[in-house]
């Protein structure tokens, strides 16, 4: 009996080591810590490649991410007004240009130090606020604020607040007057051309 | 020179007829606001941004930090007033310290030593204070130039420009001088932020709004506001 609770934790072991499990903070710590140290090593990247970037967050910070959640947040009430096709493409331009800002956010990262503060919630919660510092001489911290929701698939990120601005608050109003002007096929539309110019603009880099 | 830019600021105005959209209950006086920031579009676009560009081109990125420095330094003493006058001495207390070590030791604020020592920048101004001692913001403002306010943070602006130390230096050609390196060095640290809000955005008017909106808000309550639960 005692050799198969052993064996039985043997093989639980590599499970509860996976991301499952990997509380937010420190989720959140390494993802970042990773990607800045990939950034500051790529020679394509420092020389402003930024489909090599886009792929980085792609492999690195989107697993990470709720998008469908962040995009029915950013709907409002216009999310459960939408189809089941609407809202695969609305999540998928939205992806799509939070990727591409994100990537162009971190371009200008030029070795600002960070300071992650400890969590503050209860081991039970299933709903946290991740807060990291970026810190820079001469001026005032900017703080990042992640919200995290715990899912099957481990912690996932729905909304980010930059200097205390929710990008999904913010897309908010954006989203409701197209759609309200031009219906959510109109948004799409939006997203699309939108992606397109960024995608050309970026070609060029 | 500015007869003409009267000029450029009355006709961009002209054309703001109101377009008969739903109106946002923060903003009622978007049409205004929308001419005004036509203007300022303008001018940054024609005036602004390319001297930024030359001045970032021109001059190191070390000497650009340590220019901002020598202005942040200066600023910190109304900071401190702030905080004082929001019942916060502590970081009141702080913030004049940093202006002491820095302006000795940092020599004149080129360097922030305080930092390094541990004492931390804050941001502070009037429209700040105002917030905190419970007056609303009011609609929301387009400044010619100066961008997005509100009706209390263009009063707290107006008060932060009254009492800016560098308005009291002379000989005058000294003070536009400073006042212009000022500017155009604000304007430069601003260019990246500046370039991701064109990408970031559909409808630049509007992210730019809703964002000053909440980053305000979160200012006032030095970065933990009452959190808003989306739905």
């Amino acid at each position: 009996m005692k050799r198969f609770l052993s064996m039985l934790c043997l093989t639980l072991l590599p499970l509860a080591a996976s991301a499952q499990d990997t509380a937010p903070d420190v989720l959140v710590k390494s993802v970042t810590l990773e990607v800045v140290e990939l950034i500051a090593k790529d020679k394509e990247i420092k020389a402003g490649g930024r489909a090599k970037l886009i792929e980085v967050i792609e492999a690195k910070v989107l697993p990470h991410f709720n998008f469908n959640a962040m995009t029915a947040l950013a709907m409002g009430q216009n999310w459960n007004k939408s189809s089941p096709e609407q809202k695969k493409r609305l999540t998928e331009e939205f992806k799509t240009l939070l990727v591409r800002t994100y990537a162009s956010a971190l371009a200008a990262y030029s070795e600002q130090k960070f300071d992650f503060r400890p969590l503050r919630a209860k081991p039970t919660d299933t709903d946290v606020t991740v807060n990291v510092r970026v810190l820079q001489p001469g001026a005032q911290a900017v703080t990042i604020d992640y919200s995290m929701e715990k899912t099957a698939s481990g912690w996932k990120v729905y909304d980010v607040m930059v200097g205390g601005v929710s990008l999904v608050a913010n897309y908010r109003t954006e989203f409701a007057n197209t759609v309200r002007n031009s219906g959510i096929d109109g948004l799409i539309k939006d997203l699309q051309t939108k992606n397109r110019s960024l995608a050309k603009q970026q070609e060029k880099k | 020179m500015i007869r003409l830019v009267l000029l450029a600021f009355l006709a961009a105005l002209g054309g703001c007829a109101s377009t008969g959209e739903e109106r946002d209950p923060r903003d009622p006086l978007e049409g205004f606001n929308r001419g005004v920031y036509r203007f300022n579009e303008g001018f940054d676009d024609w005036i602004a941004k390319p001297v930024a560009r030359t001045y970032r081109k021109a001059l190191h990125q070390e000497i650009r930090s340590r220019v901002g420095n020598f202005f942040a330094n200066v600023q910190d003493i109304f900071i401190g007033v702030n905080n004082f006058l929001q019942g916060k001495l502590e970081d009141g207390v702080n913030d004049w310290a940093r202006f002491a070590f820095n302006s000795t030791f940092g020599l004149l604020g080129l360097h922030d030593v305080a930092s390094d020592m541990g004492l931390e920048k804050h941001n502070e101004d009037f429209g700040q204070t105002f917030g905190r001692w419970g007056v609303p913001p009011g609609p929301y403002l387009i400044l010619p130039f100066l961008g997005s306010s509100t009706v209390r943070d263009g009063a707290g602006t107006a008060l932060d420009y009254y009492f800016a130390p560098l308005t009291e230096v002379r000989p005058i050609e000294l003070r536009n001088t400073l006042f212009g390196l000022y500017l155009v060095n604000t304007r430069a640290d601003l260019l990246d932020a500046s370039q991701l809000l064109e990408e970031a955005a559909l409808d630049k008017y509007t992210f730019q709004r809703d964002a000053f909106l909440q980053r305000r808000r979160s200012l006032i309550y030095d970065g933990n506001p009452p959190r808003e639960k989306l739905e």
